[in-house]
């Protein structure tokens, strides 16, 4: 029973999704199967859906091992900016050479963006006491701002200055930067996804790296008291969150169809808000990395049958973001039910509806953080 | 740089950053009412844009800059019911919830302008009312007395806020339910019922933040607030949960941005630098956030839900 609560979320969303159409005078009926097969209904649906999906994949491993550990990590934005800013200054600095070695060293140049926009909170945290979800927010609009500033000065395509056009993107990166395609414009990051977020799955749950961090998570207290160093495991666990988020914005510059770095001043601009669609497709997925895999291809599908919906029945797709948000709501407002329930599949119906004994590793932050205090 | 410092010039840019700080301080104050009871409402970027687009929408339709304000401020106050709702009763993760409540506000404001508005037509702002005598005073009178009604009001909340916290009964309730719930309730006091109050009052707010802001911009567009409610947050934090410490910061942001934008418009700087100095005071947030955790504790029950007799 407890499973469904999440699965009930998306369909009290689509509900409401259902209602505004009416309002807006648009065929609520119409409009999902529009939106179904943009997303879901062709090959090219298909390919799209993965493509877009494969950010929120990036993002959404990252948060399954923050939120794990009792991080809230809402930087994904910034940190997917900063990875796709070392990774693109790195692309443009680097001659060309074999896609062997290139292709690697600019996708680590994002991953390690990335973690750098990662680990400065997650220090924050853990040596003063900072905030993390404030700390994280702030860095989002120093990033912004640092995007901004690269992308109409330092590496700006020097066409675009001689053009007097001054629009604000790097020139076209070289060409061994450029993600394979598998199948038409199908390129590898979706795969490179998913293999992360199996990675993922087994550090969390194989290693004892991935023990500490949901140890640490769980209460503070007893992992300090097991001999666990707390602080440093909350900083790994940002910078493994951020790298991840970089490593999205490494994926978007170099499997994006003009293969340069573009802003159109805002962050939503080149993230797509990717940053924090991710957080919901890890949240749907029940902060695990194997599960976040179908949560994002759902969300992704969401975003591309989104701009289906918005040609077909002209509803614009913004309505996409703001059912996310209705998603994000009742998953977490329906937390308390779906653990009473799960604790309930789990004790044979026989617990008391209140009952705490959660199986490991259902414990959500949330009840992990009230514990802590 | 000569130009940067003419009086009049220097008069009109500190004026501006005054008005400015205005959307920030509004949603920062409400914001702390909510956190010094111990909820942290991180959904106020959302409410911002909706009660944008609602002041934005109703002046366009009415004509009146004052229906608009009312109209965002209603808006307000009903997703300030819905944000108590989620983190009171339904004892949300707190950290979490703002978010979808954010990614709603943003999806939703930009759909309705697309649909309701499409191309943006501006509409007229507050109109400015030069108080008797004081907007003489050489200098400070440019600087601070030639404003709308807003702006005055904005500032006048400020000592309104420290008089209600730590003058009225219900400013002691607010503090002892976020410092110590237990107690609270043990006393009698209602820790649901003061937690909706403030989560309201904060929602209310950032409703007429966002009108506020749309209005005396006199436009509305996708995103408006560019992670306003977010900063409003911050400052809260930032001012260390003091409502003379949230007008402090407030008036940082709003003086920095009123700069930049001076030395955009006067050419001093080229374009991109401004990116840079547009930097600086989330920096100085991230810093000042650094020093706060040092010296000042958040109110105990921050972000926890309160549960009576577990």
């Amino acid at each position: 029973m407890g499973y469904l609560v999440p699965v009930a979320a998306v369909v009290a969303a689509l509900l409401i999704g259902a209602v505004i159409l009416l309002r807006l005078e648009a065929d609520p009926v119409e409009a999902l199967g529009v939106m179904m097969r943009g997303a879901f209904g062709s090959s090219n649906a298909l390919m799209n859906t993965a493509i877009k999906a494969t950010p929120l994949l990036f993002v959404g491993v990252g948060i399954t091992i923050a939120f794990r550990a009792n991080v809230i990590n809402i930087g994904g934005e910034g940190q997917m900016v900063s990875g796709a800013l070392l990774a693109t200054t790195t692309a443009l600095v680097i001659p060309e050479l074999p896609a062997i070695v290139v292709l690697p060293t600019v996708l680590l140049a994002g991953i390690i963006g990335g973690a750098i926009w990662g680990a400065i909170p997650g220090a924050l945290k853990a040596y003063y006491g900072v905030n993390e979800i404030l700390s994280t927010i702030m860095l989002n609009v120093v990033a912004v701002q640092l995007m901004n500033f690269l992308l109409r000065g330092p590496l700006i395509d020097p066409a675009e200055i001689e053009r007097g056009t001054r629009i604000p993107q790097t020139e076209r990166l070289i060409d061994s930067a450029d993600l394979p395609h598998l199948l038409g414009k199908l390129h590898i990051g979706p795969l490179v996804a998913v293999l992360v977020a199996v990675g993922a799955y087994l550090l969390m749950w194989r290693t004892p790296v991935g023990y500490r961090i949901r140890a640490v998570g769980l209460s503070q207290d007893a992992a300090r008291y097991a001999g666990i160093e707390v602080r440093r495991t909350i900083v790994l666990a940002m910078t493994l969150s951020g790298a991840m988020a970089g490593l999205a914005g490494a994926v978007l510059v170099f499997g994006s169809e003009s293969h340069r770095m573009v802003t159109d001043g805002s962050t939503a601009g080149f993230t797509g808000s990717a940053g924090f669609n991710g957080i919901v497709a890890a949240l749907f997925g029940g902060l695990h990395a194997l599960w976040t895999i179908p949560a994002s291809f759902l969300f992704g599908g969401l975003l591309v049958g989104g701009l289906a919906m918005q040609r077909a029945v002209q509803v614009p797709s913004a309505l996409i973001l703001a059912l996310n948000g209705l998603v994000v709501v009742f998953v977490v407002s329906s937390d308390r039910l779906r653990r009473r329930l799960l604790a309930r599949d789990y004790t044979g119906r026989r617990a008391a509806p209140t009952s705490t004994n959660d199986p490991p590793g259902e414990t959500s932050p949330a009840e992990a953080e009230a514990n802590d205090r | 740089m000569s130009d940067l410092f003419t009086q009049a010039v220097f008069i009109a840019m500190v004026a501006s950053g005054v008005r400015l700080a205005v959307p920030l301080l509004i949603a920062s104050l409400g914001e702390m009412f909510g956190q010094r009871s111990g909820v942290l409402n991180l959904g106020v970027d959302g409410i911002m844009l909706l009660g944008a687009f609602s002041g934005y929408y109703a002046v366009l339709r009415s004509g009146s800059v004052w229906y608009g304000l009312a109209f965002g401020t209603i808006i307000g106050l009903l997703l300030g019911i819905v944000s108590a709702v989620i983190a009171v009763t339904l004892k949300a993760e707190q950290g979490i919830s703002g978010i979808g409540v954010y990614l709603f506000g943003l999806g939703m404001s930009d759909l309705l302008f697309q649909k309701l508005v499409g191309t943006p037509v501006p509409i007229s702002s507050f109109p400015k009312v030069q108080l008797p005598l004081l907007s003489e005073i050489p200098l400070l009178g440019g600087m601070l007395f030639r404003h709308s009604l807003v702006v005055y009001l904005a500032f006048v909340a400020v000592p309104v806020s420290m008089w209600v916290l730590n003058r009225t009964t219900f400013g002691l309730n607010i503090r002892a339910v976020g410092q110590n719930p237990e107690s609270a309730d043990s006393l009698g006091v209602s820790v649901a019922r003061v937690r909706y109050a403030t989560v309201i009052i904060g929602g209310t707010l950032a409703g007429t933040a966002g009108a506020a802001l749309a209005i005396d911009l006199g436009i509305f567009q996708q995103n408006l607030t560019n992670a306003a409610g977010f900063i409003a947050i911050a400052l809260v934090y930032f001012g260390a949960w003091r409502p003379l410490g949230v007008m402090a910061g407030a008036l940082l942001y709003g003086l920095v941005n009123a700069v930049v934008l001076q030395m955009k418009t006067l050419g001093i700087i080229p374009l991109a630098w401004s990116d840079i100095a547009a930097m600086v005071p989330a920096i100085i947030t991230i810093l000042a956030l650094v020093v706060v955790a040092q010296r000042f504790r958040p109110p105990a029950a921050l972000t926890t839900p309160f549960s009576r007799g577990t």
